[in-house]
């Protein structure tokens, strides 16, 4: 914030580093916006048919989820769904940790944190789509 | 007359858009986080899974959700408005006016939303139909 010259404020060094040689942070900032586009149609479809269509949440139980996943058309739309936004989330907290996390050791341990939670929370929920059994008593 | 050194993200519409996309995409990614977890008693048992879903019909909860909808909101129409900053050639130009422009659409989105969403946790504490 201190750097300054003649007036005119000037960028800081990004704090999440270029790695090596690749263009990852490119990557990173078009993921993020290609994936925040595909989201905006997902997430919003997903919240207007869950919580205000045919009266909303108040249907969802799990008979409803059964109806749903019988289909492969719901099947897919969750699975991108849940991927992208883990994706998108996981790699906004990325950088939001590169920004304020001041010690090296809080930074790693938080990344390695976040990288374990996207990693659990998508398998767990690739698993569970896959795997649903309408039957399980 | 000296320079008062600053940062390039002080104040102002462009900060402060900035500020509420971080805060509502950390809310989002948390909430997304629980979800993924109640949603997987699926394979657990129908009533677990029941006992859980009951949870979001209850009025607190249902009010929290309107919260979630408008963070969800905000995040995918700023995250547009971002996306023209970036690569619309007068973008930059209009960043403002298009914050404002956003900022109505969620309005105008939100009112029916919070209608349609809360309608029936009125109805159950207010009598009704």
């Amino acid at each position: 914030m201190t750097d300054n010259q003649n007036g005119v404020p000037v960028l800081l060094r990004p704090r999440s580093q270029r790695s090596g040689r690749t263009n990852y942070e490119l990557y990173s900032w078009l993921f993020m916006r290609i994936s925040g586009i595909i989201l905006v149609f997902l997430v919003l479809g997903h919240l207007f048919i869950m919580n205000i269509l045919d009266g909303g949440v108040q249907r969802i139980n799990f008979g409803f989820v059964a109806g749903r996943w019988a289909s492969p058309f719901w099947q897919i739309w969750d699975l991108l769904q849940l991927w992208l936004a883990m994706l998108h989330g996981g790699n906004g907290l990325r950088t939001i940790i590169n920004d304020y996390a001041e010690r090296e050791r809080t930074r790693k341990i938080l990344q390695y944190l976040l990288i374990f939670t996207v990693i659990f929370i998508v398998l767990l929920g690739t698993l569970v789509i896959f795997t649903f059994d309408p039957k399980i008593s | 007359m000296a320079a008062i050194p600053r940062s390039l993200y002080r104040g102002r519409e462009g900060m402060w858009s900035w500020v509420a996309h971080r805060i509502t995409g950390v809310a989002v990614f948390f909430f997304l986080f629980v979800h993924v977890l109640d949603t997987a008693l699926v394979r657990v048992s129908p009533k677990d899974y029941n006992a859980v879903i009951d949870s979001y019909k209850t009025p607190i909860v249902n009010f929290l959700e309107v919260g979630l909808t408008g963070a969800v909101l905000f995040h995918a129409l700023n995250g547009i408005r971002l996306i023209l900053v970036d690569f619309w050639s007068k973008g930059p130009k209009y960043h403002r006016v298009m914050l404002w422009a956003i900022s109505a659409l969620w309005i105008v989105v939100m009112i029916p939303g919070f209608y349609f969403m809360t309608k029936h946790t009125f109805e159950q504490m207010f009598g009704g139909k």
